[in-house]
């Protein structure tokens, strides 16, 4: 086997803020320093980490620090990482939308990426006219399309629309359109970015179906990025842990979600009591606190606070995989007690398999926006997901506290 | 996977590196992507049209109803010289002529800013995009350049008084010229307005401005000593020119403007090739 793709001490750096130093006299000294003089930039401050939620003092910030990794051919590597660790300025350095501010990358083979589902899509044109623009546009040749324009169709599930303007579509057609054409690229490595989080369930099932193909069955590399670890864990076998713009893991892809998960947890339990709310797991009998629940037939988890009646509560149990297992949420109003400083909920321990499992709970007010969340989750679109979890949900067995 | 012995000697069909040099132009690339050119073109034309009654023929009314308006007013109204040829057919070779060139300049000036979002998705060799404005707006040219011979065709028979030159025979190399013109400068000016966008405001009625600099309505006989140098000056001016007189058989066609006006498109040509070149590998950071 050999390498497909070589990055040498990748760095690219970003400015905040306003475009330019401010200032074109600024521009311009610090281009003579660079240029003509031969120092570094003056501007750019060293030693500063990226992390989006710290305040720094520099202008100039990298979105990725010294990158060294080599991946094998016909490897599927999942990228992982919080917002702003950097895994979208990578994909867009290794499919050349940007070039990278120092370092280099060596790529064999040719590159087909998939940043955004649908790039150059024209509204007025028909499906068919998109299909063959679309297919150009991400490098194929019109006789290449022609051939394929068939299977396209087909892996597609639009035929019937195809010769109506794409305008019309809905949005799920338009998507599994998009995402047909790009899936039947040939090129010897594959970039996806996370473009799997629209289309129903069914067209999700399809894409990772077509991309394990890719790279199982037709030895093609994969480079994958997504923040669902379930679909990045079952296509992947390799996992890429990016952190604040450096690479803080490269190995197998449990090893790397357990790392990313388990990080993400210490970084947020300070949270889970704030503004009059507690959230704790409680023994039935005596109502005191524990962390370990093997020895337990019946856990309560219980959510205190004033004016909870009014709130939305739901919570989700995670395994050591980051799929939700079991949940729970009250929705209706107009059952519960006014003054009740309190709820909880029976689980049932004894379905759960020895391990590690993560409790999440959120409370949302009225309007559906989130006034806590006791553990923070990964993005958004996880959280939603996990309505699609296959675990257990229960609606309606909370309890009010006394 | 980690921790793998480095291999010497692979052949990379592909190094990412931050600079390259300026001259890089990787025509090699442009030609792999003829396909994605094409459908451009047919995506330009299809979509102009799309849900209109009248289709095509859209691109006759605008430079009909210029035609009218200044044989109204510059010729009616202001009494300019058209060195005795029919007003119509000579605002329209103006018109037709300009419209090319402006057509092809302000779409080539802005194809950084419009095309951002695509860019920013996806590679392929940008100069693609600039090329593609260019032969959709030759299109709609050689569309327009039609009206203008139906127009000649009835002058003809009703017996005016103009008549074709051999100069007719350059009319390939002129389009060539106006085309390389606008997107020689066109490309300067978006690769200039990615960081400073100040360009961008002058441009939009810099080329209308620009239209009374060149000889679309009034002939270069008719303009003052004065100003003539000046008017010359202007690239455009020798290709008009030159293409009325093969058309019409008026103007002033010599081998120093016509000389001047290639020379001048050919240095802006490569000078905006090259600024381009630089400016397309990192402008989607700072757009």
């Amino acid at each position: 086997m050999s390498v497909a793709i070589k990055v040498e001490n990748l760095s690219k750096i970003y400015r905040l803020g306003e475009i330019g130093t401010g200032t074109i006299s600024r521009d311009l000294e610090r281009w003579v320093k660079m240029n003509v003089l031969g120092k570094d930039d003056p501007f750019l401050k060293i030693g500063e980490s990226n992390n989006r939620s710290e305040k720094g003092n520099s202008d100039l910030v990298y979105s990725l620090q010294d990158l060294n990794f080599e991946i094998q051919q016909g490897d599927a590597v999942g990228i992982i990482g919080r917002n702003g660790a950097g895994k979208s300025t990578l994909l867009k350095i290794l499919s050349r939308v940007t070039t990278p501010t120092t370092g280099k990358v060596k790529i064999k083979g040719r590159v087909a990426s998939l940043l955004e589902v649908g790039t150059g899509f024209h509204p007025e044109l028909t499906g068919r006219e998109n299909i063959y623009l679309n297919g150009a546009i991400l490098g194929m040749r019109k006789k290449e399309i022609d051939r394929k324009f068939d299977e396209i169709v087909d892996f597609s599930g639009v035929e019937r629309y195809i010769d109506t303007p794409v305008k019309r579509y809905s949005s799920g057609m338009y998507v599994r359109l998009a995402f047909a054409v790009a899936a039947h690229l040939e090129s010897e490595i594959l970039i996806v970015d996370e473009v799997l989080a629209v289309g129903d369930a069914e067209f999700q099932k399809i894409c990772l179906g077509k991309m394990g193909e890719v790279s199982k069955g037709e030895g093609r590399t994969v480079l994958f990025v997504s923040h669902n670890m379930a679909a990045v864990q079952s296509l992947c076998g390799e996992g890429i842990l990016l952190g604040c713009g450096t690479l803080e893991l490269y190995s197998e892809i449990k090893e790397v979600v357990k790392k990313y998960v388990y990080n993400e947890i210490d970084s947020s339990v300070q949270i889970s009591i704030l503004g009059g709310l507690s959230f704790s797991l409680v023994q039935l009998n005596d109502g005191s606190i524990v962390d370990d629940v093997s020895s337990i037939r019946e856990l309560h988890i219980c959510i205190k606070g004033h004016g909870l009646c009014e709130k939305t509560i739901g919570l989700t149990i995670f395994n050591e995989e980051n799929q939700g297992i079991f949940s729970a949420h009250i929705f209706d109003f107009q059952d519960r007690r006014l003054n009740s400083s309190g709820y909880y909920i029976k689980v049932p321990t004894g379905l759960l398999k020895k391990g590690n499992y993560r409790v999440e709970a959120a409370v949302d007010d009225k309007q559906n926006e989130c006034v806590l969340k006791f553990k923070k989750t990964y993005s958004d679109s996880l959280f939603l997901n996990n309505n699609n979890s296959k675990g257990l949900l229960m609606l309606s067995d909370w309890t009010h506290l006394h | 996977m980690p921790n793998t012995i480095e291999q010497l000697n692979q052949d990379w069909d592909l190094t990412i590196a931050p600079q390259s040099s300026l001259f890089t132009l990787n025509l090699k690339d442009v030609w792999r992507y003829r396909d994605l050119l094409v459908l451009f073109v047919k995506r330009d034309f299809i979509s102009f049209y799309k849900q209109t009654i009248l289709g095509p023929l859209w691109f006759f009314i605008q430079p009909l109803f210029t035609t009218i308006i200044f044989t109204f007013i510059f010729g009616n109204l202001a009494g300019i010289s058209t060195d005795g040829l029919p007003q119509p057919l000579f605002y329209m070779a103006g018109i037709t002529a300009w419209n090319y060139f402006a057509d092809c300049l302000t779409k080539t000036s802005t194809v950084f800013k419009d095309n951002a979002n695509i860019f920013g998705k996806v590679y392929f060799p940008r100069l693609i995009m600039p090329l593609s404005i260019v032969a959709s707006n030759l299109v709609r040219f050689m569309v327009q350049l039609l009206l203008f011979v139906i127009m000649i065709v009835y002058y003809a028979v009703k017996g005016a008084n103009f008549h074709i030159t051999w100069a007719i025979g350059l009319f390939p190399f002129l389009v060539l010229l106006m085309a390389l013109l606008g997107l020689g400068l066109g490309l300067i000016i978006t690769a200039l307005t990615t960081k400073y966008r100040d360009l961008a405001f002058l441009i939009t009625f810099g080329v209308q401005l620009m239209m009374y600099a060149t000889t679309v309505i009034y002939p270069l006989s008719a303009a003052p000593i004065k100003y003539k140098h000046l008017i010359e000056l202007n690239p455009m001016t020798g290709i008009i020119e030159a293409f009325r007189y093969g058309f019409l058989g008026q103007g002033e066609l010599t081998l120093q403007s016509i000389g001047y006006s290639t020379v001048f498109t050919f240095i802006s040509l490569i000078l905006g090739v090259v600024i381009f070149n630089k400016t397309e590998k990192t402008f989607v950071d700072t757009i």
